[in-house]
């Protein structure tokens, strides 16, 4: 079952079969956190520990960047005192971090998701308010929808 | 509709594209539309400079708050600071002119900077959430009136509802409120200050404290110096009445003097009025919002406290003020990707928008998009939704004032 698929043609000719969502999960309050609930719809394709390994790794990085310490506070302090001007110039650490997620969530998908033909859409493309995994059809074994 | 299904297709001879042309981040490699996402903005929101600067619709009143504030300080420095700084010290002008511009900097700042507005949700989003609400709450008890759509949290111990978003069509987070009059939904939503002429949220709620501080600051200072010049130029000449008489700018200096002692005087009330009330709420981790409807006073309940609370006054003023700043989550200048739609397509009818969004029930809507999953059209280019969001929704009942300006309790 393990067909490599090209993400490019993955893209253009297959057809998607279903998207799966992975809501927020707000019991430790505002921080951004996603559900580690394994959807049934990913039963066949994917291992539960692989998926739970992708979403706790995501969440520890956005708890990273939405920590609250010494590199959070003096970031802001002396964005403060130069009038927020430095931001011209640099990033802020959220920012830092959100490039770090990019980065793993595009090898998640390269090594791992897209040679099951699932891909993981990035949570910053929609609004951190869902990770979009899109299920594209099996065209190997002609299963699917 | 299905991709290009037709197309003979390779069996094994696979090249390991780059998921990198997968973000809308880069530049478009085909400009079939340049439209950036703003224009296709569906809250009601005004954008500037190519969608950098971010504001609400009616900006009538911002514009007051700048003549306010450059034509009294505009005073101070023409006609009060040459004497103060002859007769006391250079720095009285110095000072006051850093104010000056503190308080204009972060004026601008929380007027034009997205307050943490959260996006739309795309139509396959929205379609599923309908599929999980449905098969909650049993389709065959929908009947008559839909099933009032609110999701229970636990957090920190509290128990929370998120409330279903209509319009947006997403289970709004915790602290998260629309706004009625620039119609989107904003994460820890604050208020809508037609002063600054934006939503006061999680992103701009630090400038907008700042705004309010130094302002008192700005007050205070014109207001003691405007009334130690007179006092001093009172002894100059030896009586009030004389020191008005003998100054050449006779008529201007009292013109003015009254302007600034006028402004300033009713400034220092309501604005430092303002700030104490808005240390209170940072200390205490709460929003307007929140402290308005009372949701964690003591009196709805003996265990109802504020969850989001640090528990320390000293770690609730940091996490707010000096806590990291999240990004944008609402593209303004990326491009519209001609394959993604951007909002969800007018076509249920205009009646889900104009649905109110009362608190006690959500009896209005019709069902929302239909059970089937969308699949993805490369062909149709975007509906920019804004047209037919702008009619409707004239009057939602869940507007959010501006707090008057209350004493510090």
């Amino acid at each position: 079952m393990a067909e490599t698929h090209s993400l490019q043609d993955i893209r253009q000719q297959a057809a998607i079969a279903a998207k799966v969502f992975i809501q927020r999960d707000y019991t430790n309050g505002t921080v951004c956190q996603f559900q580690t609930k394994f959807p049934s719809e990913l039963e066949t394709r994917i291992d539960k520990q692989q998926f739970e390994e992708t979403v706790r790794t995501l969440n520890n990085l956005y708890a990273e960047a939405e920590k609250l310490g010494g590199q959070s506070y003096l970031e802001g302090c002396l964005a403060c005192l130069t009038a927020y001007t430095i931001f011209l110039c640099m990033e802020t650490h959220y920012e830092k971090v959100l490039k770090k997620i990019a980065k793993y969530i595009q090898e998640q998908n390269d090594k791992i998701y897209a040679p099951r033909g699932l891909l993981l859409t990035d949570p910053i493309e929609r609004g951190l308010r869902v990770v979009e995994i899109t299920i594209f059809e099996d065209r190997s074994t002609g299963s699917g929808r | 509709m299905h991709l290009g299904a037709a197309d003979p297709m390779r069996d094994c001879e696979y090249s390991q594209i780059s998921t990198r042309s997968s973000t809308p981040m880069e530049s478009p490699h085909k400009k079939r539309s340049a439209r950036r996402k703003w224009q296709a903005f569906p809250g009601r929101n005004k954008f500037y400079c190519d969608g950098r600067i971010m504001m609400a619709r009616q900006t009538g009143v911002f514009y007051l708050t700048l003549v306010l504030i450059v034509v009294t300080s505009g005073l101070f420095f023409a006609f009060d600071c040459p004497f103060l700084a002859s007769s006391l010290t250079p720095a009285v002008p110095v000072i006051g002119g850093v104010l000056f511009l503190f308080v204009l900097g972060t004026l601008l700042r929380t007027s034009f900077s997205d307050p943490g507005v959260l996006p739309r949700a795309t139509p396959d989003e929205a379609a599923d959430l309908e599929r999980q609400i449905d098969m909650a709450n049993g389709s065959s008890s929908g009947g008559y009136r839909p099933p009032p759509r609110t999701k229970e949290v636990i957090i920190n111990g509290q128990t929370v509802k998120l409330k279903y978003c209509f319009t947006c069509k997403i289970f709004r987070p915790p602290r998260a409120s629309h706004c009625s009059l620039c119609d989107n939904c904003v994460e820890r939503f604050d208020h809508h200050c037609p002063w600054v002429g934006n939503c006061v949220g999680r992103r701009n709620y630090r400038f907008f404290y700042m705004f309010i501080l130094s302002l008192s600051f700005l007050t205070v200072f014109i207001f003691a110096f405007v009334i130690t010049h007179v006092i001093l130029r009172s002894h100059h000449s030896g009586g009030f009445l004389k020191a008005l008489k003998d100054t050449a700018q006779l008529r201007s200096f009292t013109v003015d003097t009254v302007l600034e002692v006028v402004v300033c005087f009713f400034s220092v009330w309501s604005i430092v009025g303002l700030s104490g009330f808005h240390t209170y709420l940072i200390s205490s981790n709460q929003t307007t919002n929140e402290d308005i409807k009372g949701s964690w006073s003591s009196k709805r309940g003996k265990d109802n406290y504020n969850p989001y609370s640090y528990g320390n006054i000293f770690t609730n003023c940091c996490a707010a003020l000096c806590g990291p700043l999240p990004p944008s989550l609402i593209d303004r200048r990326g491009f519209i990707q001609p394959d993604t739609p951007q909002a969800p397509p007018p076509t249920n009818g205009i009646t889900m928008y104009g649905s109110t969004q009362s608190q006690s029930h959500m009896a209005a809507a019709t069902p929302l998009l239909q059970s089937e999953p969308v699949v993805m059209a490369a062909d149709d280019p975007p509906l920019p939704a804004r047209t037919s969001l702008g009619g409707p929704c004239a009057t939602l009942p869940l507007g959010q004032p501006t707090p008057p300006p209350a004493p510090p309790t």
